[in-house]
């Protein structure tokens, strides 16, 4: 499948019909491609790394797809640059923790998730990081009743994803990274760099057996969040996951993803809507870019994100207006505003930009009269 | 002698500009030891080939042949340091070793591309790179669209030994193979490879190859009959199963008969790196020069050391790069070679693993690596005594045929750009100020005269001036060639707007619409991302002025209007943020640029839509209403409203009264009247015609506080003291008399002698048509209705 939308809820894995748990709403990777990476493993004869179920090359192929010399097709899981994913799979070869960058939208969960479906077999082991991420979740916590039954032993601990993984040579997960407190993410550092995490409670460590990793995954555009030490960084070879490389990719995932989401909420399906899906599409790549679609006109690039989620929810709360309030087709006028709320963050700096690409682009773009008419109404 | 080897002459097959093929060509000839050394080039360098043992010849250099008469027709042969052609040649002279260049003169080469040119039979691409060297141009470029149609060898070897790119496939198997133990075994493998390849493609569609190849083998036979069967060939690797041919001597001679002749000259020039990157010139355009170079020149662990190297460069620039993310970056650029099954981490591999551990992901720092070592800054040199450079020949033809000499004294030179030799005068000297070489410099008219057809000149040779020529050498091999390049490079290469701009005016000036493009792409795209409207605002002027130059000197300035319109459109917009919250220095700064572009909107509105006057318009009426804009700005912006009588009747007025009210600090008032009736701008007359105004500035000062007088005084008197002593004293004479006296100034006092006085409204109105002939105004309308304002107008 193409590249997925993360948004609040996670997309559904595109082929959740190869057995596994099957009665699960949204399957693990490695059950949903079960037989995928089964016929993988069968057919890999290159050298594997400790504890790795597939050698790197297996793993690549895993994720963009492919033929095995037996005929088995491999679905690919991630459409994009194929250096991206051979620089991450290595890195994981090479010991070496993987920083997954890149703005809402560009399917770093998903690529984290497969990544450890094939190494390890296993994308359980997940730290979900949150503003309120405790240090228990990195390290270990304690199961108080047998703390204070038995005292501090091995029993009484309750280790965390990372722990386990550790122990076991897996590899581990956290998610949104700069999203947990910096004091919080610095545990990671001893992880990290001496492999081994300290129980000084128990005077005992619990030493990284081969084959762990780690893959975190962070917004790129919101770093002033919990922005990443220098010393944490030092320890993460960065890879920026891009955004979809075509307009029209682009607007396939903004429209397959607006069509789910209305259909959740009710809302009439817009016939006519794709050209205003396109409009809005183009409009976000080419501020995101700085660069129209034709290369010929350089603009100045807003401190908002524009990422592929804002533009889906600006189709959205179009959609919901046209419904609601308009004639049920998705017009200039119903998207408008949502386009201008996106744009500009900063209302000075922003505003002067926004009002800049209207003048010197929409303008003069020829069927654009009536959206620029729209734009000019709300920007005023 | 050739010890271990069969007989015949040593073939080497190379790729131009490889690495690995110029370090297996040192070894093969310390190996063999041969009694002279030919390489695949024009014979005619054959006389300067020992200018390459100077010490003052440092690589990247090129040898340049062009047509004597004519420079623009040239061809360029350029060697890196790390060119098997250049170790072979430098191999040889350093043992006094004879060298021979051995391909299809360039007295023929130059001719037969001049036949076919209409074929664009110029670079060469891939193919150039393993075999071709001898009839690729320096002015090449269309050649591409042909490449198509020829076998590519490199794509077919590569794509029988199941890679996808080419370049890739010959880096692994030849650039990137560590030294081996027999030094000869790799060029018999490729030449067998080649001989494979010839056998089924035949010349590969390269026909002129067969009389090149026809004219190698003639060289090299007679080279055996003069230093017997130990000479070594370096040619590219697709010549080498033609010369391993055995033919018919008559035949070869055959082929060469009856080939066009021009006279050439040969020299050598300066070249770089950045030069090299580039696919034109050689045909063997490499993309990575500085990587190639590093490959060379580094004795082992070549990964290792360019790592270090990145390090180092990410250090200058103050980026913190510890020694363990060079480790880090070696282990991921090696283990991702061994993913991708390569021998060793190539360019991809290590460009892949800085990005990932160095960079952070980003591709910004990234792009400083590309730029700095994968291309480089190399600059080569060239030993005075080479002989002279095209250039210079150029330039001496141009000054006889304009009868413009070089002359030490300096003198003067009028011209009279109506005439067509002064215009072609003016655009020589002006396209040598842009190449750096200041034989004319522009001087004020002794007349006196302003008309845009007349420009003065001082002209003053100097003998360094000849340096000059010889280094600019590099930018083309003629003056116009050179001059267009340099403008190009120089508009990539600006700092600030305004330069930009500036070098748009010289391009017009030196006619050099070639690089007009360029440089009004490098103008529109800083443009749009300067955040100054300051910057924006002073560039507009010049560009409106190169837009009137270039009406004069008829040049098509299309583009350039289009891109001032759009530098008026971000003005336009960028100006009302821009004008709020300034000190006075910058708010009197702002009003310059106000002024500015007022006058260039009113140029620009002849050509460009109709639109920008009005918009321009509505933004000083923005401007003018606006309380946080500073008064100095505000009091500008209804001026110029007022003068081009876009205010409405008693608007002036009520601004003003808006503007001097109490609740307005006296400083920021007083700024205010600065505006608007300051600066030399006719706007004393204004206040002496318009009696509701002077007498709304008369009522304010009378009301401002004793303490505050003092602090507005200067501003005030900076304001009234610039205006003509008459206007100041009928100024002061209405003041005198008071606001309450009504009737206009025409009604003041008693009459000067032999004037009426009241007006003759008959004998007045006959003025009226040719005023307005006169001020382009053809409908009279509003013209009539207020003419106080219109006197002021036209002051």
């Amino acid at each position: 499948m193409t590249v997925s939308v993360e948004t609040t809820e996670k997309s559904a894995a595109p082929a959740g019909e190869q057995g596994g748990a099957a009665q699960a709403l949204r399957p693990h990777a490695e059950d949903a491609f079960a037989a995928e990476l089964a016929a993988l493993a069968a057919q890999d004869d290159r050298p594997r790394p400790a504890r790795w179920r597939l050698s790197p090359w297996a793993v690549a192929t895993y994720l963009l797809g492919g033929e095995l010399p037996d005929g088995t097709v491999i679905t690919p899981k991630y459409v994009g640059p194929r250096r991206i994913v051979e620089v991450a799979v290595t890195t994981l070869a090479t010991d070496r923790a993987l920083l997954l960058l890149g703005v809402p939208g560009t399917a770093k969960t998903w690529v984290s998730e497969h990544l450890a479906a094939a190494v390890s077999g296993d994308s359980t082991l997940l730290v979900q990081g949150t503003a309120g991420t405790p240090e228990e979740a990195i390290r270990y916590g304690w199961n108080y009743a047998r703390l204070l039954a038995h005292g501090p032993s091995r029993d009484a601990l309750v280790p965390s994803p990372v722990m386990r993984a550790m122990s076991e040579g897996m590899t581990a997960r956290v998610e949104e990274l700069t999203r947990i407190p910096a004091d919080v993410q610095d545990t990671l550092i001893t992880i990290l760099s001496e492999k081994t995490l300290p129980i000084p409670e128990l005077g005992q460590e619990v030493q990284a057996v081969r084959g762990f990793n780690l893959i975190a995954t962070a917004n790129d555009r919101d770093r002033g969040v919990n922005d990443l030490s220098s010393a944490l960084r030092r320890r993460f070879n960065t890879v920026v996951l891009p955004l979809p490389e075509s307009a029209e990719a682009e607007v396939d995932i903004v429209s397959r993803r607006v069509d789910q989401i209305g259909r959740s909420l009710d809302l009439p399906a817009a016939p006519e809507g794709t050209d205003e899906i396109r409009r809005i599409v183009t409009v976000f790549r080419e501020l995101r870019s700085g660069v129209t679609e034709d290369g010929r006109t350089k603009l100045k690039s807003p401190s908002g994100t524009l990422s592929t989620a804002e533009a889906i929810s600006v189709v959205t709360s179009g959609l919901a207006l046209s419904a609601h309030f308009g004639d049920g087709v998705l017009r200039p006028s119903d998207v408008a505003a949502g386009i201008l709320g996106a744009v500009v963050r900063d209302p000075a700096a922003d505003r002067v930009i926004w009002q800049e690409y209207l003048e010197a682009v929409v303008r003069e773009r020829d069927g654009w009269k009536d959206f620029y008419r729209a734009c000019r109404e709300v920007s005023v | 002698m050739s010890a271990g080897r069969g007989r015949g002459p040593l073939l080497l097959g190379v790729r131009h500009h490889g690495p690995g093929s110029a370090r297996a060509v040192r070894a093969a000839l310390d190996a063999s030891g041969p009694g002279a050394v030919l390489v695949e080039g024009p014979p005619e360098a054959d006389a300067l080939v020992a200018l390459a043992a100077d010490e003052s010849m440092v690589p990247p250099v090129a040898l340049l042949a062009h047509v004597v008469d004519e420079p623009g027709r040239s061809a360029f042969w350029p060697l890196a340091e790390f060119s098997p052609e250049w170790v072979a040649i430098r191999w040889a002279l350093e043992r006094d070793v004879p060298v021979r260049f051995i391909d299809l003169p360039a007295a023929h080469s130059l001719a037969l591309r001049e036949q076919d040119a209409p074929e664009a039979d110029t670079g060469d691409g891939n193919v150039g790179n393993v075999g071709d060297g001898g009839d690729v141009g320096g002015d090449g470029g269309d050649g591409a669209r042909e490449l198509a149609l020829r076998v590519d060898p490199l794509a077919v070897l590569a794509g029988t030994a199941g890679y996808d790119d080419p370049e890739r496939w010959w880096e692994d198997v030849v650039e990137h193979r560590g030294a081996s133990g027999d030094a000869f075994a790799p060029f018999e493998a490729l030449g067998e490879a080649m001989g494979a390849l010839r056998e089924e493609y035949g010349d590969g569609g390269h026909g002129r190859d067969l009389v090149r190849e026809a004219y190698m083998r003639l060289q090299v036979r007679a080279a055996q009959r003069e230093f017997g069967d130990g000479v070594a060939v370096v040619c590219g690797a697709w010549h080498v199963p033609a010369l391993r041919a055995k033919t018919a001597v008559a035949a070869d001679r055959a082929l060469l008969k009856g080939l066009p002749k021009v006279k050439v000259d040969m020299t050598w020039v300066p070249w770089t790196h950045r030069r090299l990157a580039r696919a034109s010139g050689y045909g063997a355009g490499i993309d990575s020069p500085g990587w190639y170079g590093h490959l060379f020149g580094a004795p082992d662990r070549p990964v290792e050391r360019w790592m270090t190297k990145v390090a180092g460069l990410f250090r200058g620039e103050d980026r913190i790069v510890s020694s363990a993310h060079v480790i880090e970056a070696v282990r991921l650029a090696e283990t991702l070679a061994a993913m991708r099954g390569r021998p060793l981490a190539g360019l991809t591999e290590t460009t892949d693993a800085i990005r990932a551990v160095m960079c952070e992901g980003s591709d910004v720092p990234l792009s400083l690596v590309h730029d700095r070592l994968v291309v480089g800054d190399v600059l080569g040199e060239v030993p005075d005594t080479a002989p002279a450079v095209p250039l210079q020949r150029d330039l001496t033809r141009l000054q006889r045929s304009l009868r413009l000499k070089p002359e030490a004294l300096e003198r003067e030179l009028e011209l009279d750009l109506r005439k067509e030799t002064d215009a072609a005068r003016s655009r020589l000297l002006h396209r040598l100020r842009l190449l750096g070489i200041g034989w004319g410099e522009p001087a004020r008219s002794a007349r006196g005269t302003t008309g845009t057809f007349r420009e003065t000149w001082r002209l003053h040779w100097e003998p360094e001036l000849s340096v000059r020529v010889a280094e600019a050498g590099v930018w083309g091999t003629t003056v116009l060639a050179a001059a267009t390049a340099r403008a190009e490079a120089d508009a990539t290469g600006a700092q600030t707007l305004a330069d930009v701009t500036a070098l748009a005016e010289r391009c017009l000036l030196a006619e050099l619409p070639d690089a007009l493009p360029v440089v009004m792409q490098v103008l529109a795209d800083r443009a749009a991302l300067d955040a100054d409207v300051g910057h924006l605002a002073q560039a507009l002027p010049a560009l409106v002025r190169s837009l009137r130059y270039g009406d004069v000197r008829g040049t098509d300035t299309r583009a350039l209007g289009e891109v001032a319109a759009g530098l008026a459109e971000r003005v336009f917009v960028g100006l009302p943020p821009a004008c709020t919250g300034l000190d006075a220095d910058a708010a009197a700064e702002m009003r310059g640029h106000v002024d500015a572009v007022h006058a260039a909107v009113g140029l620009l509105a002849g050509d460009g839509p109709a639109g920008h006057r009005g918009r321009w318009h509505s933004v000083l009426g923005v401007l003018a209403g606006r309380d946080s804009v500073a008064g100095v700005i505000r009091g500008r912006c209804a001026r110029l409203l007022l003068d081009d009588g876009q205010l409405a009747e008693g608007e002036a007025a009520r601004l003003m009264g808006l503007a001097l009210s109490p609740g307005t600090g006296p400083a920021e008032a007083a700024a205010w009247i600065e505006g608007f009736v300051g600066g030399g701008s006719g706007g004393g007359l204004l206040l002496v015609h318009d009696e509701r105004l002077l007498a709304l500035v008369d009522g304010w000062l009378t009301g401002v506080p004793a303490d505050a007088f003092t602090d507005v005084l200067p501003l005030l008197r900076r304001t009234f003291s610039v205006y003509e002593p008459g206007v100041r004293r009928t100024l002061g004479e209405l003041v005198r008399r008071g606001p309450s006296a009504a009737g206009s100034a025409a009604a003041l006092g008693a009459a000067p002698a032999g004037f009426a006085p009241g007006l003759d409204q008959g004998r007045a109105d006959a003025v009226l048509p040719v005023l307005r002939l006169l001020l382009g105004t053809d409908d009279g309308g509003p013209a009539g209705g207020r003419d106080d304002n219109d006197l002021v107008g036209v002051a």
